[in-house]
């Protein structure tokens, strides 16, 4: 039992946020996770990798590690946007926890969620834990009905074809153990939304135990980028690749 | 196996076993009614499932859930943290 509550204790949880033009959300993003974090109790760093953003993020991270101190904020940048794959893998490599937490930077995920997504993983030893705006009391904000047919159809279609256990596959609000991580992107090879789903898919291949939190979704995006028709033909395009070779 | 492979050896499972039934090979004569069911069975079968998606897509869009109150709290927390960012120095 002591020992058990030691390990807890060293328990550290290192949240990677790669930035591209995220100037005004990323020192909202950063004060909501400390705030989370502190309430929480939990040990916790986050390593911001931003893509030679034109728009003076990096001079509003650099501001966020001196109020905030270069223990907890970690600026790890990159020349330029390299992509999202590539940014794990090199927040991994600047990461000192045992944990890692991916969400993305646009406030769309909220780091309240944080906590959930820690005890859930303590309650049932999880390898990873995905945040699911499809199960529960999970949701989304800011999305037409066409938006939802489309979301609610894709991963209809997902489910039927790749019967992956997780209700909510092209998420990106995830808790992984930090190894676990490191394995499944040196076997996923995809981009954009089918990268998420290779990893839970290739996570499900390899054994790894996958519980699930409800999210709520707050798009504040979607309204200039809208869900195209090109975006739609690469998914089911990443998903029938996955279905014949998973 | 990957999915591909596994659809592909459910669907050739189900294939023999209606070619058996309803084109007769083996002479079993099975009776009239039976026959006429099973010919048009991958029709039924796959209109049956054009419905179940439906259905369930339907369900699903209909009770997926608006998050009215976490965009309002997010409006409040961004003012909060505003607030205090700009009291501890930051300069938006």
């Amino acid at each position: 039992m002591a020992a058990a509550s030691r390990n807890r204790a060293r328990d550290k949880y290192s949240v990677l946020l790669p930035t591209y033009n995220e100037r005004e959300n990323l020192p909202l993003i950063v004060w909501l996770l400390v705030r989370s974090f502190q309430e929480s109790g939990s040990n916790f760093e986050i390593i911001v990798i931003d893509d030679g953003s034109p728009d003076g993020t990096r001079e509003v991270a650099e501001q966020l590690e001196k109020i905030y101190g270069s223990d907890k904020i970690l600026l790890r940048p990159r020349a330029k946007k390299l992509g999202l794959g590539t940014a794990y893998i090199h927040g991994m490599q600047h990461a000192s926890g045992n944990f890692i937490i991916i969400m993305d930077a646009d406030l769309s995920h909220h780091p309240k969620f944080i906590p959930e997504f820690i005890r859930k993983q303590k309650e049932g030893n999880f390898d990873i834990v995905s945040g699911t705006r499809y199960k529960g009391n999970g949701g989304v904000y800011g999305w037409d009905l066409k938006r939802k047919i489309i979301s609610r159809g894709a991963n209809f279609v997902t489910q039927v074809l790749l019967r992956p256990g997780a209700s909510d596959l092209t998420g990106s609000f995830r808790l992984y153990r930090k190894e676990v991580l490191q394995k499944l992107m040196e076997k996923c090879v995809s981009k954009g939304y089918v990268f998420q789903m290779e990893m839970i898919v290739r996570a499900r291949q390899l054994g790894y135990t996958i519980g699930e939190v409800p999210i709520s979704f707050v798009d504040r995006v979607y309204g200039e980028s809208k869900l195209g028709g090109n975006e739609i033909v690469s998914f089911l395009k990443g998903l029938l690749t996955l279905f014949a070779t998973t | 196996m990957t999915k591909l492979a596994q659809w592909l050896c459910g669907l050739a499972l189900l294939g023999t076993a209606w070619a058996t039934l309803a084109l007769d090979p083996l002479g079993l004569h099975l009776p009239l009614p039976c026959q006429q069911v099973l010919w048009p069975f991958p029709v039924y079968l796959l209109v049956a499932f054009g419905c179940y998606s439906l259905a369930t897509i339907g369900y699903r869009l209909a009770t997926f859930n608006d998050c009215e109150a976490a965009a309002k709290e997010l409006q409040e927390q961004i003012r909060e943290a505003r607030a205090d960012l700009s009291q501890r120095g930051l300069k938006f």
